[in-house]
């Protein structure tokens, strides 16, 4: 099962850092979306390109967690020699992450 | 019966869509419009213009909007507040005046707030650091611009003074909401706790339709309705800072807990410590509740006290980037792509070209998809091959794209729609200057 499936999530950015967000469909679903989806994995899943360190911010009453990823925009906006310069798209590639089973 | 405040949102960004706010001016149930136009480079950019034509530098859709809402909003009473201004408040205050006087609107009163250019300040202060502990003397002679994310402070005193539209340039984006509040319901400006509601409202609304189903659609899993007609949200604001979001009935797309709490954790770091120039904000604890279609609750933001600085946003030239593109299609088309790549790589190689960064790219692949997944993308019926570097000089730049458009004779068989840019780049970096040193001021022009 891909995080696709029971969570949704946007991206957003300042300067060479970037914010996602992971928000789950049904609130039932945050303490296993918690469980798995560390700061770890996520700075794992981007390992060509983020830098700096990612923290994570829980929301329980939200049903989300934010991710907030430093350096890892290739220098921002402004200077990135990306496609996507503000990484918008990294909420899609976040969503690909595998979970194993249902929660 | 108890006082509400309801403020439209007219723009999210210097591009954003014209009709949804003309649509509110007409017939949304709002006493404010509000247009946010400024991301964090388009002031630079818009003061790279201003050197060029002092007449310039204001958000270039101002004319399009004004002539779009100024009748309804004039005929309703409905204040308008925007950071059109960009680089150019001045200027952009003129135009809405003779815009003004184009459509026989009399009896308007135009606030411009100026101030927020420290360009100056910041050239005249080599200690000054920079984000990425870069000192600014490194970057001095190429400094384009520099301006200040101020407050509500000014916009308040200017509706205190009878304003009827409120001009700026950079301006935190949600003081542009929090100003009319504060006006509106008298709230204290060290009442913390109630700033970081007013905060809220304004980053709920400053992206405009990212709040009403904007940016939010995925088919099949996040539907929206009529999502070509996707309108622009309104905050219907109570004196306790409580608040529904809700958009004008018939448009298309949606006001959901969902769309909400996605536009909530937008671009502020900390949840809990969202640093502006009224407070540091806190969304931590913020509950959203659907009170019935397209409308939605929020409680529970709150806020402690502002910092003593502004953040300012240094725009420099920094470097030049060349790019060009080039399209491979059916059987075999990611080998063919691979090899052009291959090509490119070379001859740059032979030709000894300097580049400070250079990507060599399939888009398809592996160019905007980026993270642990690019290993798992499958052979795809079309990709387009991407080269970009980063040089000294625009002739240095000139020469990717050149080495790109190059493989129709060139390259591998079938390549089409080669494409080839070169640009300055005008890049940003962030400092912070004490409060103190920057002074806003307000001039007001009569219609």
């Amino acid at each position: 099962m891909k995080l696709h499936q029971i969570a949704h999530s946007r991206t957003g950015d300042k300067g060479n850092i970037s914010d996602i967000s992971v928000i789950a469909y049904n609130l039932e679903d945050y303490e296993y979306i918690k469980k798995y989806i560390t700061a770890d994995r996520v700075k794992n899943h981007f390992y060509d390109i983020v830098k700096g360190k990612v923290e994570r911010y829980e929301l329980p009453k939200m049903g989300a967690l934010k991710f907030v990823l430093h350096d890892a925009l290739a220098g921002g906006v402004t200077r990135s020699l990306n496609l996507d310069i503000h990484g918008k798209s990294l909420s899609s590639s976040l969503l690909e992450l595998s979970l194993n089973k249902l929660p | 019966m108890k006082k509400v405040v309801k403020i439209g949102s007219g723009a999210g960004f210097s591009d954003d869509r014209i009709l949804p706010a003309k649509d509110l001016a007409e017939r949304g149930d709002i006493n404010y419009l509000v247009f946010e136009c400024l991301s964090e480079r388009t002031v630079a950019l818009a003061q790279l213009e201003k050197l060029h034509d002092p007449l310039q530098g204001y958000n270039e859709y101002l004319e399009d909007r004004f002539e779009a809402v100024l009748p309804a909003c004039s005929r309703r009473g409905i204040k308008i507040i925007t950071s059109m201004g960009a680089a150019n408040p001045p200027a952009a205050g003129k135009k809405i005046i003779e815009i003004a006087q184009r459509l026989n609107i009399k009896g308007l009163k135009v606030a411009v707030v100026t101030g927020d250019d420290v360009t100056q300040l910041v050239q005249n202060n080599d200690d000054m650091i920079l984000e990425l502990d870069n000192s600014i003397s490194n970057i001095t002679k190429q400094i384009v611009s520099a301006n200040a994310y101020i407050g509500s402070e000014p916009v308040v005193e200017a509706l205190r003074e009878g304003a009827d539209i409120v001009i700026t340039g950079r301006i935190a984006d949600p003081s542009l909401f929090l100003a009319p509040l504060i006006y509106e319901f008298n709230w204290k400006t060290n009442d913390w706790a109630m700033l970081g509601k007013g905060v809220l409202v304004g980053h709920l609304l400053e992206c405009s339709s990212q709040v009403s189903g904007g940016y939010f659609i995925d088919p099949g899993v996040k539907d929206v309705p009529d999502p070509a007609n996707i309108g622009f949200p309104i905050a219907e604001v109570e004196d306790d800072g409580s608040f529904v979001v809700t958009k004008i009935p018939g448009t298309g797309g949606q006001v959901c807990r969902k769309t909400c709490i996605e536009q909530a954790l937008y671009e502020i770091h900390d949840p809990a410590l969202y640093i502006t120039a009224d407070c540091v904000a806190d969304f931590s604890q913020v509950e959203f509740i659907e009170e019935g279609l397209d409308r939605v609750r929020v409680i529970g933001a709150s806020g402690t006290a502002k910092t003593d600085s502004y953040k300012v946003s240094v725009g420099y030239v920094d470097s030049y980037i060349g790019e060009g593109q080039i399209s491979y299609c059916g059987p075999n088309a990611l080998a063919r792509g691979e090899l052009a790549l291959d090509m490119v790589r070379q001859r740059l190689k032979d030709s000894k070209l300097e580049t400070e960064e250079i990507r060599f790219e399939i888009i398809g692949v592996n160019s905007t998809l980026r993270g642990a997944s690019v290993e798992q993308a499958p052979e795809p019926a079309e990709i387009r091959i991407r080269v970009a570097a980063r040089t000294k000089s625009l002739r240095d730049a000139r020469k990717i794209g050149h080495e790109v458009s190059a493989l129709w004779l060139n390259g591998p068989a079938g390549g089409g729609g080669a494409t080839k840019i070169a640009n300055e780049v005008v890049a940003i970096r962030s400092t912070l200057v004490k409060r103190s040193e920057v002074k806003t001021e307000i001039n007001y022009h009569e219609a």
